[in-house]
């Protein structure tokens, strides 16, 4: 039997690990595959919450959130295509115009 | 041998979890995208896994097609399209780690929280509510499908426009400027 526990863990493992990859790597490809690992830890959460109590909501909402996380990762990579077209580089050091 | 038998989920769960985790830190750690990006694809894969092992069948369907199939591509296709081989590798400042410390400090004594919660928690309840379409017990895909559209259908209505807008937006983002009046 696996416990919700289990997932939980896992869940927050892989969280984890995608903050930890958000802020260390300065590549916005990276980046944004980290956000999809938090993605994955959200739905991690959904779908162990949704066994735990028997509820096929949590299920429901992992649909919406994969649909969000499509929709995110289109628009970040057109962002990316936008901003090598502009700057020639995906380094999120040298794209500092908004920083002051 | 029957030890085996009975944890077997057990077992299969572990090594799902270590690929997971595996590929999680494969994303952070290869310098090359595309060999990140492949590393993720191993972690969605296991994640489709662990969906299966919570009943979630339809679930991991759809993680397969959507994360491993439409946006794994995504990502590869824009990597060989701007050549991010090609960009220098990037510098990785160490006062960058110091906020990532933090997080993972309280996330860590988040872990400690909730194992300490699990220890108050009761088993999951019955699978089988998880495959009841009107009361008939059906299959996952039918009760997932038969909820979204009796119980959520605005909200889905909605997640549909977003990904429209989405859709255009990355249009209009990745198109060539084409002069004056935009129509190429």
């Amino acid at each position: 039997m696996i416990s919700t526990t289990h997932v939980l863990v896992l869940s927050l493992a892989l969280f984890t690990l995608g903050v930890v990859g958000m802020a260390v790597r300065r590549n916005f490809i990276t980046v944004l595959m980290c956000v999809e690992l938090i993605l994955n830890a959200a739905n991690l959460n959904f779908i162990a919450f949704s066994r735990q109590l028997g509820d096929l909501t949590g299920q429901v909402f992992a649909v919406f959130v994969i649909t969000i996380a499509a929709a995110e990762a289109a628009i970040g990579l057109g962002i990316i295509v936008a901003l090598v077209r502009l700057k020639q580089t995906v380094n999120l050091d040298q794209v500092n115009v908004m920083e002051g | 041998m029957t030890w085996f038998l009975v944890h077997f989920a057990e077992i299969v769960f572990y090594c799902l979890a270590a690929v997971a985790l595996a590929g999680a830190v494969g994303v952070i750690a290869f310098r090359s995208p595309v060999h990140a990006a492949l590393s993720l694809l191993g972690t969605f894969l296991a994640v489709a896994g662990v969906f299966v092992l919570m009943q979630a069948e339809f679930l991991a369907a759809v993680q397969v097609l959507v994360y491993a199939g439409g946006i794994m591509v995504l990502f590869l296709f824009v990597i060989m399209l701007v050549k991010a081989r090609d960009i220098p590798d990037e510098p990785q400042y160490v006062h960058r780690l110091v906020p990532a410390a933090v997080v993972l400090g309280v996330l860590l004594a988040a872990l400690v929280g909730v194992g300490i919660w699990a220890a108050s928690s009761g088993p999951p309840a019955d699978g089988a509510a998880l495959r009841l379409v009107a009361g008939v017990p059906l299959g996952n895909t039918e009760a997932v499908g038969w909820s979204l559209y009796r119980d959520y259908l605005l909200p889905f209505e909605v997640v549909s426009i977003v990904l429209l807008v989405a859709m255009i937006g990355a249009i209009v983002m990745g198109r060539k400027e084409t002069g004056r009046g935009g129509a190429a």
